[in-house]
């Protein structure tokens, strides 16, 4: 029970909730939801398989949107960076049709990934040394950056006939999961590893919470603001590879498209302000994975590709209310009023169990 | 003498926790200009907008010209003929003179906006004023100088019979403030009362006819300004008598500072903020930074911390020229630095009591080198215990502590990094006179006992009398003197901080 109201007063509490009410929806509604089987590869196939793997690459997104909204900044830019890794990562390795890659895909992996961290490092220039609105200089990549993307790829879709680079988002042989499941957890373990090795945590927070104030304790606030732009922008690179591997194609315009406002909802959904300063990267996840797990039930459920904005919009408008201190604050006025009321017949009760006896 | 234009009766005004008016009584009469003096937290501002509609007032009255008014916003008090100017311009940018002189007010033909009407007035309402621009240029054309006219331009064509101008000078050169003046005086003989606020005692001087003085919330007096001499005027606000300046405890408990100099600043100065200022800072000293508000002090301190660069003038500390160029490179020399807002600028209130006392240490070690969690359960116990910080525990957020304490906690933060030096602008301010007292004790055995030196900035004389061992006297940005021993009371700094006029 102790603990049970300890786990209630946690921060991942509200995550966890909307992820458990989604299971539980599904498994009613979902037939065969929880089900998972065993091919004769030794591979394991199933809707909570399927979940996990499509959720990685927002996961991912959503590690460097929590650290970028910690200081109470904001990516908007990141789907497009998806596009543009995707498209150097597959314009390196080509789209022969032969199946033999052009360049080593190491290297084509790696420039993607570094092409994304470039990236990050345009936003992190433009926040923090030039002090431009957060919005506005994602933007600019937002916008331009599938254009980038385009050029890359000479307007054509390029569709990778290379094997391996499948492997990335699907199954190394052998393996019960899907590669990127691992991608996904490795990025996890390393931002939960600089987060207890490091001070990057109370830096971020204290940045978010109080730039002056983090300034006049020494803290190199525009090198912190400068960083988590960097570090969102490798997050990028990194779901760029996924998201074109799990197509094995390069489409500048579709790739990653909206994924920045997923990753800003799984953030939100995680419990961390929008305001910026507390941010809770365990929240994040979940959220990631909830946010997955709503886009998959409603497709299971039937609700067309076209409807499913309006789902999610819904879903952002309950957690915007829930975080909300004012709608915190009726609330609780109500909770009191009903109280009361309660607390007012019982008394009548009672008066009327005295007039009895 | 004739009816008042305004009278203010007991004016009250609390906010949580805080009495910021109590009692008060001002009265304005037309034709007359009127200042508004006080330290900071005096309750000026307070006192302008429970007038001007921004703040309800919790108790007394407002008569004007015989009716009782209570304007609950800006737009109903400007209604009744009180109109504001504030220190920052409050105008649009990017709209046109004449647009910003009538926003909300546009005369109106066939029910459209009547731009001819709107445009001529403009240039016959700045005219008035002596001012001659293109009024169909937007604002951003003119310099702050010329804004602050065509504010006042504003403020005076909506029928206004009382004007408040609060710090228009701040931001004006010596023409302008003339020209400001010269406008002041014609607005005077058309009979509307003005009042006048500035940190700028010869200003007072040169324009106003009363001042109404208030200190911690409370009225200490209102008098005519020719019959008050500036030595008296600078008594009544920061609160001492004057008969009664001459110190009791004075040696009783001070450090003895060395021979050897930590610090030595020559000349330093920054375009805008400081002009010039010598300071050398001895170890184990408590060297007092003394001054009006606006007078460079805490300037100075900016200066010596690196938040601020030097434009001119050198740094020395022990003997090595050094160059200051943010916080950390102050922190490496063992400065440390608990700044006047403490909200904006000390506390980040959503962390924890640990979190926000082990920052600094964390930050100079850098972010790789993270302090262990028990070790930093350790420092933050020994701080709350060295300090006696009131906390339910460590992990407290610090912002649901009171003034006094999250005060501490900074200072905590500092102590910590262990400093040779450690500024501390204005740390007794907003907090109980239990905590007050600890901290003045604090700052001298800290130099006494760890030799460590400290810059004391405070308004309230006595404090600074009762603690340091040699205080800087500043005035307009520069420093005007330096006392010592025996000279250190309250009577010489309010001397030195008058100048030569008194």
């Amino acid at each position: 029970m102790d603990m049970l109201k300890k786990f209630a007063g946690s921060s991942l509490f509200l995550p966890v909730v909307a992820l458990l009410v989604l299971l539980v929806f599904n498994t009613i509604f979902v037939d065969g939801f929880l089900s998972i089987q065993l091919t004769e590869d030794g591979r394991l196939y199933g809707r909570l398989v399927d979940i996990l793997n499509r959720s990685c690459s927002l996961i991912i997104l959503a590690l460097g949107m929590t650290f970028v909204i910690a200081t109470s900044g904001i990516d908007i830019s990141v789907g497009a960076v998806v596009a543009i890794s995707a498209a150097v990562v597959c314009t390196m390795i080509g789209g022969r049709g032969d199946g033999v890659a052009q360049m080593p895909m190491a290297l084509a992996v790696l420039a993607a990934i570094g092409v994304g961290v470039l990236c990050g490092m345009w936003n992190g220039l433009l926040v923090a040394k030039f002090k431009i609105q957060a919005v506005v200089a994602t933007l600019i990549l937002m916008t331009a950056g599938r254009g980038v993307a385009q050029l890359m790829t000479e307007g054509q879709i390029i569709t990778v006939y290379y094997k391996p680079f499948e492997y990335i988002a699907g199954f190394l042989p052998g393996m019960p999961l899907p590669t990127n499941i691992f991608i996904a957890l490795a990025m996890v373990l390393l931002v939960a590893v600089l987060m207890k090795k490091t001070s990057i945590g109370l830096f971020v927070q204290s940045v978010g919470i109080n730039a002056t104030a983090a300034r006049y304790a020494g803290i190199n606030v525009t090198l912190v603001i400068f960083l988590v732009y960097a570090f969102s922008g490798l997050c990028a690179g990194v779901s760029g590879l996924i998201e074109s591997s799990l197509i094995r194609a390069a489409d500048a315009n579709n790739a990653g498209l909206n994924m920045e406002m997923d990753a800003i909802l799984a953030v939100a959904l995680g419990g961390t302000l929008l305001s910026g300063g507390k941010f809770y990267i365990g929240g994040s996840v979940i959220g990631a994975i909830t946010i997955q797990t709503l886009t998959t039930t409603m497709y299971a459920l039937g609700v067309s590709a076209d409807q499913l904005p309006v789902v999610k919009a819904i879903a952002v408008v309950i957690i915007c209310l829930i975080q909300s201190k004012k709608a915190q604050e009726m609330f609780d006025a109500w909770k009191a009023r009903r109280m009361s009321k309660q607390n007012g017949k019982k008394t009548s009760v009672d008066g009327k169990v005295a007039e009895q006896a | 003498m004739a009816q008042a234009l305004l009278e203010m009766r007991y004016i009250d005004k609390v906010f949580p926790g805080v009495k910021a008016l109590s009692n008060v009584n001002f009265t304005l009469h037309a034709g007359e200009i009127h200042s508004l003096m006080g330290e900071n937290g005096a309750g000026k501002s307070t006192l302008v907008k429970v007038l001007t509609g921004v703040y309800q007032r919790d108790g007394g009255t407002i008569v004007m010209n015989g009716k009782l008014i209570s304007p609950k916003t800006p737009k109903e008090a400007q209604e009744c003929g009180i109109s504001t100017v504030y220190q920052e311009v409050n105008l649009c940018s990017n709209l046109t003179v004449a647009e910003n002189i009538f926003i909300g007010r546009e005369p109106k033909k066939h029910g459209f906006i009547d731009w001819k009407t709107i445009n001529q007035r403009s240039e016959q309402l700045l005219a008035k004023l002596d001012v001659h621009i293109d009024v169909t240029k937007t604002l951003d054309n003119y310099s702050v100088a010329l804004q602050q006219m065509i504010a006042i331009a504003r403020a005076v064509d909506v029928d206004a019979k009382i004007l408040i101008l609060d710090e228009p000078t701040s931001s004006l050169n010596e023409e302008e403030t003339k020209h400001l003046f010269k406008i002041m005086r014609q607005l005077q003989r058309q009979g509307m009362g003005i009042v006048f606020i500035s940190h700028f005692l010869d200003q007072i001087y040169e324009i106003c006819d009363h001042v109404t003085v208030l200190r911690n919330g409370e009225l200490v007096g209102a008098y005519e300004i020719s019959k008050l001499p500036r030595l008296e005027l600078i008594a009544k606000m920061v609160g001492k008598d004057l008969s009664a300046v001459k110190d009791m405890d004075k040696f009783a408990e001070k450090s003895t500072p060395s021979e050897e100099v930590f610090l030595d600043a020559k000349d330093i100065g920054a375009v805008g903020k400081l002009r010039e200022v010598d300071v050398t800072i001895h170890k184990g000293e408590v060297i007092g930074f003394a001054g009006l508000l606006g007078s460079g002090r805490t300037e100075t301190a900016e200066l010596l911390f690196g938040i601020e660069q030097i434009h001119k003038g050198s740094i020395r500390i022990n003997g090595k020229k050094i160059n200051l160029k943010n916080p950390m490179d102050a922190m490496k020399e063992k400065i440390g630095f608990c700044p006047e807002d403490r909200k904006r600028s000390g506390i980040i209130g959503d962390l924890s009591v640990r979190e926000n006392i082990i920052l600094a240490m964390q930050a100079k070690d850098g972010i790789m080198h993270h302090i262990p969690y028990e070790e930093q359960c350790k420092i933050a116990d020994d701080c709350i215990k060295l300090l006696k910080i009131k906390v339910s525990d460590r992990e407290q957020l610090v912002k649901n502590l009171s003034g006094g304490n999250q005060q501490k906690v900074i200072i905590a933060r500092w102590l910590a990094t262990q400093p040779n030096l450690l500024i501390l602008d204005e740390p007794t301010r907003g907090i109980d006179v239990g905590t007050k007292t600890e901290i003045q004790k604090m700052a001298i055995s800290l130099a006494k006992q760890r030799g460590m030196s400290v810059v004391f900035i405070s308004s309230e004389m006595d404090e600074m009398v009762r603690t340091c061992t040699k205080l800087v006297v500043m005035r307009d940005r520069r420093k005007v003197a330096e006392l010592t021993g025996e000279d250190i009371s309250s009577d010489g700094v309010m001397k030195a901080i008058a100048g030569g006029a008194a």
